[in-house]
């Protein structure tokens, strides 16, 4: 029950940073990756925001033998810069830049009934399946 | 123009998503990287799938408590027109299938991967950093 808890706490938290910091508006990332004149800065910030927490934490994690409620730290599937990573990243990057959105706030917008979100995520999930189908 | 106080939320923002990414993996040792969490809810082994559907609707109730509490989320302006529509579904199969073989997105490789000092994440950052500005300020124009 504990462990449920803090899942959807940890989610809930999530979701509302999402929108709290803007990135949950496609137009905003957009603003970031848009390298013109009007350039918004919002999103580094963000990342900052985030990374302010997380790089201390997880250097404290490190320390730790196991989690505080469970039995291992989850671990990467693989260690190596291969070409399967790099080309996701490019494909991932090119269907950000022309839409905005990146999964958090896709699925977010889309829980919440918007209509672009709500056309981008079945795309999206579709295009996760396929992925996965030709790798096996 | 930008200002400091354009910049308190996005920071504001940026903590909340780190505490959640912290709190989920210093008590569980579950990353949380968002498109990994989503499509493990669909196609993950069994008894993982129901804490990766606990975090998504978490994930979209914190958005809606958000607004609730009065954050603005933007509807989203699209064109109805048809080129926009491909647009979004272009769009949407690249993040999906990008993700999916590059093993995360902005928040698993971004907030959680580069915390954990991983050259993999290191370099997916930077990569889909530059492809994305590269498409949002190029590419983007000519679509419409």
């Amino acid at each position: 029950m504990l462990n449920r808890s803090i899942t959807v706490l940890s989610g809930l938290l999530f979701g509302a940073g999402l929108v709290v910091s803007g990135m949950a508006d496609p137009a905003k990332v957009l603003g970031f990756l848009t390298l013109d004149a009007n350039w918004d800065p919002s999103l580094a910030v963000v990342m900052a925001g985030g990374l302010a927490v997380t790089i201390p934490g997880f250097a404290w994690l490190r320390r730790r033998q196991r989690p505080l409620l469970a039995n291992t730290f989850a671990q990467p599937s693989s260690a190596t810069v291969d070409w399967r990573l790099l080309t996701g990243a490019m494909l991932f990057g090119l269907g950000w830049g022309l839409s905005g959105y990146c999964p958090g706030p896709a699925l977010v917008s889309a829980g919440l009934g918007q209509s672009a979100a709500l056309l981008l995520v079945p795309a999206m999930l579709a295009g996760a399946w396929l992925s996965a189908s030709l790798r096996r | 123009m930008v200002s400091i106080q354009s910049l308190q939320l996005p920071f504001a923002g940026g903590l909340l998503i780190g505490l959640a990414a912290l709190l989920l993996y210093a008590a569980l040792g579950r990353i949380a990287g968002i498109s990994g969490i989503a499509y493990g809810a669909l196609w993950g082994e069994r008894a993982q799938r129901g804490w990766r559907w606990l975090f998504l609707l978490g994930l979209v109730a914190g958005g809606w408590l958000a607004v609730r509490a009065g954050m603005a989320l933007p509807v989203a302006e699209w064109p109805a027109s048809p080129g926009s529509k491909l647009l979004l579904v272009c769009a949407g199969l690249l993040v999906g299938v990008g993700t999916q073989l590059g093993s995360g997105c902005t928040s698993g490789h971004g907030i959680c991967g580069l915390a954990r000092l991983s050259r993999r994440s290191l370099l997916a950052v930077l990569t889909f950093m530059a492809v994305g500005m590269l498409a949002a300020t190029w590419l983007r124009p000519l679509w419409s």
